[in-house]
């Protein structure tokens, strides 16, 4: 079948979904897409479910090569994506006519950028799910985990892309001009265990997105937060957890984390505040806010409603 | 079982704590509460992790709101009895001991302050209960270990760690499923595929489980289809002192 062939693989193009789920008491991790918003709109811009497999470009370097015409969308960050050199805005729907390149240069605003495909991307899934998770070997294109590579061919399930369909305005993920990026945080149990300094500080100054950012979770700098409390047993980790290990400096744990871990924990970012950071370049302020569990999930569900 | 405490750690997780130390004793409270919480979430569960002394509840938020998970954990826990003991499965993992394989055997008979063959009779002499998965797909946190095996993690983790590695650290013992980086001391291989997307429930070791391990030679491990090629890196080992 003809497709999409990969002349250029770049840094981290990965295939991903919604990620893997009902076996992670088997020491499997989630997986699946960093910002799952992006993805889940550019699905809709194409009809397909929210969480059909699509490409995660992770700080751009791809390049696609068409063998036969289809039509696209792409959604995310702006990682400078020409297509035949002319400059291709993320947010939309487009063609891709046999004999072109998509190609995706270096981050400009954002980090990450999704493409999805007319009825999601064909790939076989491994315990249940596409996601590649080039650590534990599992899902992609292979089976394998492994990040796209030169000489791959991309091809999807097919079937009707719709009509045509525009973004509403205001969806995205990457925050406007000037805008100050908070990030929801549910209260976990052991933030009663850190010193009262500690507390107010986590969510009255800001912190810095650190260089060690990647998909198993994001760094912050800033204050030195004091935990009080005794020494953890390692227990099950759900997907925003931020953990303070013993310098003080929290750990934002996302899609590719372990599943258990024993650092004391302040919370857990909202799914929607995961995909907010997934986004945030290296140096980017953002400020953490707590949020009651029941108005995370309305607006999770919220979120949800847009695509049906 | 002291009285359990339901913790929300997130938009859609809750813990379940059942204890608050490390015991062998909690394997059938944890078993049971493994099973009762299934049952009780049924389609509304996502995923659910149990650890040393803790579940994690990860439910559909789409189908139970925050109170109504609550009321389903306390529904579930209600009237538990622990699991019956010899539920779980027995293992025995052959294993071929040797410093080609695994470098620490060394440096642990020498805290020992006895032989290698010491330490390999030791590690075989007892049951391991499987305490928890995680770190890796298929990767099994085991204990107790002998006191007197109990040996602290390298002070820099290896790079790449073989599949089958037998491994110590403190007083815990495992087996890493797949390549990894690793920083246990590893005193073995064994040639048994602990995790495949093709075996049936993928892991071959599930919490409850009873392990033993059982020493054989290099040509028995070849035989199994172990891959002898020796671990390349040497461990850093910390002095006492860095302990």
């Amino acid at each position: 079948m003809k497709g999409l062939i990969v002349e250029r693989g770049g840094p981290l193009a990965l295939i991903q979904d919604g990620g893997r789920f009902g076996v992670r008491h088997l020491g499997v991790t989630q997986g699946g897409a960093a910002d799952w918003v992006s993805l889940g709109w550019a699905n809709w811009l194409l009809g397909n479910a929210p969480q059909a497999p699509g490409v995660e470009i992770t700080v751009g370097g791809l390049t696609l090569y068409a063998e036969t015409s289809v039509t696209l969308a792409l959604t995310g960050a702006d990682l400078g994506a020409t297509l035949d050199d002319e400059p291709l805005a993320p947010g939309r729907r487009f063609t891709i006519a046999a004999g072109q390149r998509l190609a995706f240069e270096s981050p400009r605003t954002g980090l990450r950028d999704y493409l999805a495909f007319p009825g999601g991307l064909d790939a076989a899934p491994v315990l249940g799910s596409v996601a590649s998770t080039v650590r534990e070997s599992l899902g992609g294109l292979d089976g394998q985990g492994r990040a796209l590579t030169e000489g791959d061919c991309l091809t999807w399930v097919g079937g009707t892309s719709g009509s045509e369909r525009t973004l509403p305005s205001r969806v995205g993920t990457l925050p406007g001009d000037g805008e100050r990026v908070t990030l929801a945080l549910v209260g976990g149990a052991q933030i009663a265990g850190f010193s009262g300094t500690s507390v107010f500080e986590a969510f009255n100054t800001p912190w810095q997105v650190d260089q060690r950012a990647d998909r198993m979770g994001v760094r912050l700098t800033g204050p030195e937060l004091r935990y009080l409390g005794e020494g953890m047993v390692s227990e099950g980790i759900p997907l925003g957890a931020v953990q303070v290990p013993a310098d003080g400096q929290p750990i934002v744990l996302l899609n590719d984390r372990q599943t258990i871990g024993g650092y004391p924990r302040l919370g857990a970012l909202t799914p929607l505040a995961c995909a907010r950071l997934a986004q945030c370049q290296p140096g980017t302020e953002v400020w953490l806010t707590p949020v009651a569990v029941g108005q995370a999930r309305e607006a999770h569900l919220r979120q949800l409603a847009c695509w049906g | 079982m002291s009285d359990p405490s339901i913790e929300t750690v997130g938009m859609d997780s809750l813990i379940v704590r059942l204890f608050d130390n490390i015991d062998e004793e909690n394997m059938p409270w944890m078993l049971a509460a493994d099973r009762a919480l299934r049952e009780a979430f049924g389609e509304a569960l996502i995923d659910l992790v149990p650890s040393y002394t803790t579940l994690l509840v990860h439910y559909d938020i789409q189908r139970l709101d925050l109170q109504a998970a609550r009321a389903r954990v306390s529904e579930a826990l209600k009237g538990l009895t622990p699991a019956t003991s010899g539920e779980g499965q027995r293992h025995v993992i052959p294993v071929w001991y040797d410093v080609s394989v695994g470098p620490e055997l060394e440096r642990i008979a020498e805290r020992l302050g006895g032989s290698q063959e010491d330490v390999i009779a030791r590690h075989c002499a007892r049951d391991y209960s499987v305490f928890a998965l995680g770190f890796a797909p298929g990767y099994a946190f085991m204990g107790r270990l002998d006191d007197e095996l109990a040996t602290p993690r390298l002070k820099t983790p290896r790079q790449k760690v073989a599949a089958g590695s037998v491994a110590i650290a403190e007083r815990q013992t495992a087996v890493y499923p797949t390549l990894s980086p690793g920083g246990w001391n590893i005193v073995g291989r064994t040639p048994v595929a602990l995790f495949g997307r093709d075996r049936e429930g993928y892991s071959l070791f599930r919490p409850g489980d009873k392990v033993r391990f059982e020493a054989i030679s290099r040509e028995a491990f070849i035989e199994q289809g172990g891959d002898p090629t020796p671990l390349a890196e040497r461990g850093d080992i910390p002095t006492e002192a860095q302990t």
